[in-house]
């Protein structure tokens, strides 16, 4: 019998911002090496899933556990470990836009690990070829990236330490079908050759068979189902096909005020 | 069931509007607190950022000094003139130069300095530190193992309790230069007269207690700065929002702590 705990485990997360209910008894597993992608409408609370295991927010209750330890009972230097375990690829990317690209992919490398600016430049130069961008744009400001450009910093920058998991907050918002692809390509092969766990959000249901092993859709602050990504189309759950299929039509009823 | 009167609704609506408001600002209160303590605590334990500390110190007491210097010198050289014409009509002229530095050292480079500092700093730092939260710049330093209070609000506040005093300093010496230049050269004062007057009725708490005023004033724009940005919620709206709270608040608290500091050092 196999007992290594997930890299990821959420038991019963709840978390509300006053009368709302955002998430509300969140059960997720994700294996070590295994890329889990969640899918879901706009204002489901996927990205407040994620911000409660990074420990941005503090959820109302509920276990959350990274490789065995439970995040909420951790305070100070083990904290600091545990953040160290992470990258994490924003939705708009997050760039220090005061900070040039080179050194807002060495930033935890200098900051955090105390790396030599020198060192940490190497390294950042590498990250941002890894990701397809030359030396040149490592001298730039992020206002002068365009939005494929900003996403590959940012994935630069969630890779630059190494991380064990690496969370990506939709990954391909906010870019052409043609550049969403390039970004969905890099972020498998930067996986790959990190053997990270990833965690992602997504509504973009191309992005998430490309990336994901499984699959697993949050709808009213639960998680209403799960299964490999080749089951997704055959899953006999009503909300999952009208969310794959993009109906207006069936169970999940979006609030439209006139 | 009794049903209330018109008049009983109105009352109960007014009461409840006060109630509102006052645990709305019970729980402002609350929240400052808690982000006070976490920011001081995190000013005193390590790591320190060095370079971001000279950077704040930098742009709050270098940067601040052209703006800083013009009230100053403008202010000393109007109240060297008023003095003068006030102080005529009993013929007590005499009295200009301490009147000047008085006022100055106690009362109008401290707080003259604050409120243009708020101005300029208070808003700027809300504006940055708000547009870092709603583009998940705040988030980012998080998940890069950076603790945000250590990394934006720590230096902030060290920058600003270091260099208001000094600034200030230079204010006060400034603003009695000002009024020197007025005395010496439209109101006939003898130069080496008027400096001797300068000095004569000045002693050391009245310096200190400037400079306790502008230490207080740095710390209280700088956390309304960092505290506002660091709230702010929503987009363009919501850093505008938290820039003009910053500013107003910080004015407020300048007015208030001089009054409570003035009262600590000179109630009789």
């Amino acid at each position: 019998m196999n007992t290594t705990p997930p890299k990821i485990r959420l038991r019963g997360v709840c978390k509300a911002f006053g009368p709302k209910v955002v998430l509300d008894g969140v059960d997720l597993d994700v294996g070590v090496g295994e890329s889990v992608v969640v899918i879901g409408g706009s204002g489901t609370g996927k990205s407040v899933m994620i911000k409660c295991i990074l420990g941005i927010l503090e959820p109302d209750s509920g276990l959350i556990e990274i490789d065995g330890v439970d995040v909420g009972k951790i305070n100070g230097a083990d904290r600091d470990a545990l953040m160290g375990k992470f990258g994490m690829l924003f939705q708009g990317s997050a760039l220090f836009d005061s900070l040039p690209v080179w050194e807002n992919v060495a930033f935890g490398l200098i900051q955090a690990r105390g790396m030599e600016r020198q060192a940490a430049r190497a390294v950042a130069l590498q990250k941002l070829a890894a990701v397809g961008l030359g030396p040149e744009v490592g001298a730039l400001m992020p206002a002068e990236l365009s939005g494929g450009m900003t996403k590959r910093v940012g994935l630069a920058r969630a890779i630059a330490a190494e991380p064990e998991i690496i969370f990506f907050d939709e990954p391909t918002t906010g870019l052409d079908p043609i550049m969403g692809d390039v970004i969905n390509d890099l972020v498998v092969k930067c996986v790959r050759e990190l053997g990270a766990t990833t965690l992602s959000i997504t509504h973009d249901l191309v992005s998430a068979r490309k990336i994901a092993h499984r699959i697993a859709m949050l709808h009213d602050g639960k998680i209403i189902w799960q299964g490999p990504v080749a089951d997704i189309d055959e899953s006999g759950n009503p909300y999952v096909d009208q969310f794959i299929h993009g109906r207006a039509e069936g169970p999940i009823q979006m609030q439209v005020s006139g | 069931m009794t049903i209330a009167a018109p008049e009983d609704k109105v009352i109960i609506r007014v009461l409840s509007g006060v109630g509102r408001i006052f645990l709305n600002f019970l729980a402002t209160v609350g929240r400052l607190s808690v982000f006070t303590g976490r920011a001081l605590r995190h000013c005193v334990t390590p790591p320190f950022y060095f370079r971001l500390t000279i950077r704040q110190m930098i742009d709050i007491g270098y940067y601040s000094l052209p703006v800083v210097g013009l009230t100053a010198i403008f202010t000393g050289m109007v109240l060297a003139l008023q003095s003068y014409s006030g102080f005529s009509r009993f013929s007590a002229e005499g009295a200009v130069a301490t009147v000047v530095v008085l006022s100055i050292t106690r009362e109008l480079g401290p707080v003259l300095a604050g409120l243009m500092v708020a101005g300029r700093i208070g808003g700027s730092m809300a504006a940055e530190i708000g547009t870092m939260k709603v583009t998940e710049q705040i988030d980012a330093l998080t998940t890069l193992s950076i603790n945000p209070y250590k990394y934006l609000v720590a230096p902030r506040l060290i920058a600003g309790l270091a260099m208001m005093p000094i600034l200030v300093l230079v204010a006060d010496i400034i603003g009695v230069f000002g009024g020197f230049l007025i005395a010496v050269n439209k109101l006939d004062f003898n130069p080496a007269n008027y400096l001797s007057r300068t000095f004569e009725f000045l002693e050391v708490k009245d310096v200190v207690s400037g400079l306790v005023k502008a230490a207080v004033f740095g710390f209280v724009i700088t956390l309304m700065g960092c505290y506002h940005g660091y709230n702010s919620r929503g987009g363009a709206q919501g850093v505008g929002t938290a820039t003009i709270n910053a500013v107003v608040s910080s004015l407020i608290l300048i007015l208030i702590f001089n009054y409570i500091i003035t009262e600590l050092f000179f109630a009789i």
